[in-house]
């Protein structure tokens, strides 16, 4: 069983901790985690692999504060995403996420898409702008700014996902299934940029994956299973 | 500045519904014009009987404690006396009285005596002013009752239970005294059963400064009438007040269904887009910030309702001025008060219709809306 409090044992500082997590839906009656515990460690790409409703989303939710477990610790970039207040913190500062579907605002460009975090902190236009050349450049989309974001494909909507979510330097990424509604080719090219970006970008990957292939490719591979989470 | 950039994103979502944000502008716009319209019509109204009442006047001289002017009685003796107290230049008895004629069941009558100076400001279309009161029988009618009574001078009409020959036509400025009837005072006095008695006395001064003297000289010696300065009693008239707040009112309700229209619009727009008002949250906008958003689109819908609302109402108003029944009756002029209002109200009714649309906005669950993938 991987213990979180273990020593950093040379690899980076802890960055998202939790300690014997438990969740259940429905009052209870769908127990999803029972007393999962993990750690991801500054600058890793790490995968959460399990099948279908093993409770990778649900682990996810919790970490990023989305959700609230019944019982037990999280600490994420030093703050707890249990609290209100933290959350916004997280979500602001610390996190991005980037989901199966893109979840990108259909009808907003592609720059406008990619600016959404900074507005939300109320970023100076020209300092956005900057930034979002960078990334967009990074993921080959640079020529596509001013496009609407309905009109792209999958893989380049995916894409403007991940630079959405990378907007305001975050130190994590969670990511959840992002390969999961691509064709194989696309999906190994979205994952390979992933991963490069989070990489010149610093930034930790909890990577949230049913597929063997990109759990694989990952620095760390963590197993979620009746609830628990495993390291393999 | 923050605020500022939420407005392509209220934009954004307006334009992706373009007929549903139009249903939300078309009824503030129909406040905004319903409100106008209405509320230049009782200015126009009111103003109109102010100016009845003060034409070449400092003070009105009415019965103490009468709800409305037409129930007022000013009787001789009262008369004499305001005419000789020695702060008065003129004073000018007028009785008004309300009769029916064929298809027009209401027709303001005037009894004034012949040196009413306003005889002599109007413009006479036939006879003149130094023939009223000459004859008993006569009557002398403001050019649009001439126009609805079908009657020119010399003819005969019937008024109310009488018979009288029309002595004279002329135009006035004032739409009141435009359509109304015009008998010597004592006719007058006759016709209504009103004795010897006026509606009013509109006294003119010797030195408008004196008036403080004149009213409580004239109060102290016939406690049965008030002394009011003309705009004084414009202020303390309780049909101008009652005028004025079903105006407002009625403007109101018509505003109330504007807000819903608003508060539909939102609501559609909230739940049209659940999940992407959850990325927001997940991309770190706060409850309050997605509630402004909300909020922000409807003060761009009340913006918007507010121009169209402003030309359906000069539109509405140009039409109304040009009907024969309401000339010289409308105040097509915008006041400060007014503006103020209808614009505080339109903001006023968007904001409380986005109110719950923006309150269940903020309270979105990120992790309920994105789980169905
Ligand atoms: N809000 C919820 N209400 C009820 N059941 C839920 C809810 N969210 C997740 N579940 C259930 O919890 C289990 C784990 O879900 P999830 O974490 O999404 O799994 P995974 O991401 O590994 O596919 C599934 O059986 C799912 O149906
Ligand atoms: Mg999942």
């Amino acid at each position: 069983m991987n213990n979180p409090l273990a020593p950093a044992d040379g690899r980076g500082a802890p960055l998202a901790v939790a300690r014997d997590v438990w969740k259940s839906y429905d009052r209870g009656r769908v127990e999803v985690l029972r007393g999962a515990s993990l750690t991801v460690r500054a600058g890793e790409l790490v995968a959460l692999w399990g099948s279908s409703g093993s409770g990778k989303s649900t682990l996810l939710h919790l970490l990023g504060g989305l959700d609230t477990p019944d019982r037990g610790e999280l600490q994420v970039c030093g703050l707890d995403p249990r609290e209100e207040r933290a959350r916004l913190e997280l979500r602001r500062r610390h996190l991005g996420f980037v989901f199966q579907l893109h979840n990108l605002v259909p009808d907003l460009t592609v720059e406008e898409n990619i600016r959404l975090p900074a507005l939300a902190l109320g970023a100076g236009p020209a300092e956005m702008a900057a930034r979002v050349r960078v990334l967009a450049d990074r993921v080959g989309l640079a020529d596509r700014l001013r496009h609407r974001a309905q009109d792209l494909s999958g893989g380049e909507r995916q894409r403007v996902a991940i630079c959405r979510a990378l907007m305001n330097s975050p130190r994590l990424l969670l990511a959840d299934e992002p390969t999961g509604s691509l064709d194989e080719a696309t999906g190994e090219n979205v994952f390979a940029l992933l991963r490069e970006l989070a990489r010149a970008e610093r930034a930790a990957v909890l990577l949230c994956t049913h597929e063997r292939r990109f759990a694989e490719a990952c620095d760390r591979l963590l197993r979620v299973r009746a609830g628990r989470v495993e390291e393999v | 500045m923050i605020r500022f950039r939420y407005l392509t994103l209220a934009l954004t979502n307006l334009r992706r519904h373009r007929l549903r944000a139009l249903i939300g502008v078309a009824g503030i716009a129909f406040g905004v014009a319903a409100m106008l319209a209405i509320l230049a019509v009782v200015h126009g109204a009111i103003g109109m009987f102010e100016r009845i009442l003060n034409t070449d006047s400092d003070y009105l001289v009415f019965e103490r404690k009468v709800s409305d002017l037409f129930f007022s009685s000013v009787t001789p003796d009262q008369l004499a006396a305001v005419r000789a107290r020695p702060e008065v230049a003129e004073a000018h008895p007028m009785l008004f009285g309300i009769v029916s004629a064929e298809d027009h069941p209401v027709v303001t009558c005037f009894g004034i005596e012949a040196a009413d100076p306003r005889l002599r400001r109007a413009h006479w279309l036939s006879g003149s002013p130094e023939r009223f009161g000459q004859k008993a029988g006569e009557i002398f009618l403001g050019s649009r009752a001439a126009e609805f009574l079908e009657a020119r001078a010399g003819d005969t009409v019937e008024i109310g239970r009488g018979e009288f020959t029309v002595g004279g036509v002329f135009r006035t400025e004032n739409g009141f005294e435009d359509g109304g009837v015009f008998l010597p005072l004592k006719e007058a006095q006759a016709f209504f059963h009103r004795e010897d008695t006026a509606s009013i006395v509109a006294v003119k001064l010797r030195d408008a400064a004196r008036g403080a003297e004149f009213k409580a000289a004239l109060e102290a010696a016939e406690p049965g009438v008030m002394a009011l300065e003309n705009r004084e009693f414009s202020r303390s008239y309780n049909s101008f007040k009652i005028l004025h707040v079903t105006a407002w009112a009625v403007g109101l309700c018509a505003f109330v269904l504007g807000g819903l229209g608003v508060a539909n619009t939102m609501l559609l727009s909230v739940f049209g887009r659940i999940r992407e008002l959850a990325v927001l949250r997940v991309c770190g906008f706060s409850a309050g910030q997605v509630a402004a958003l909300v909020l922000a689109e409807s003060l761009v819908l009340a913006t918007a309702g507010l121009a169209l609302g402003a030309v359906l109402g000069g539109a509405v108003l140009a039409v109304l001025a040009r009907l024969p029944g309401l000339q010289g009756y409308l105040s097509a002029r915008l006041t400060a008060p007014v503006a103020a209002g209808v614009v505080a109200t339109a903001f006023v009714t968007a904001l409380a219709g986005a109110l719950y649309p923006a309150w269940h906005a903020s309270r979105i669950q990120p992790a309920e809306a994105l789980r169905y993938e």
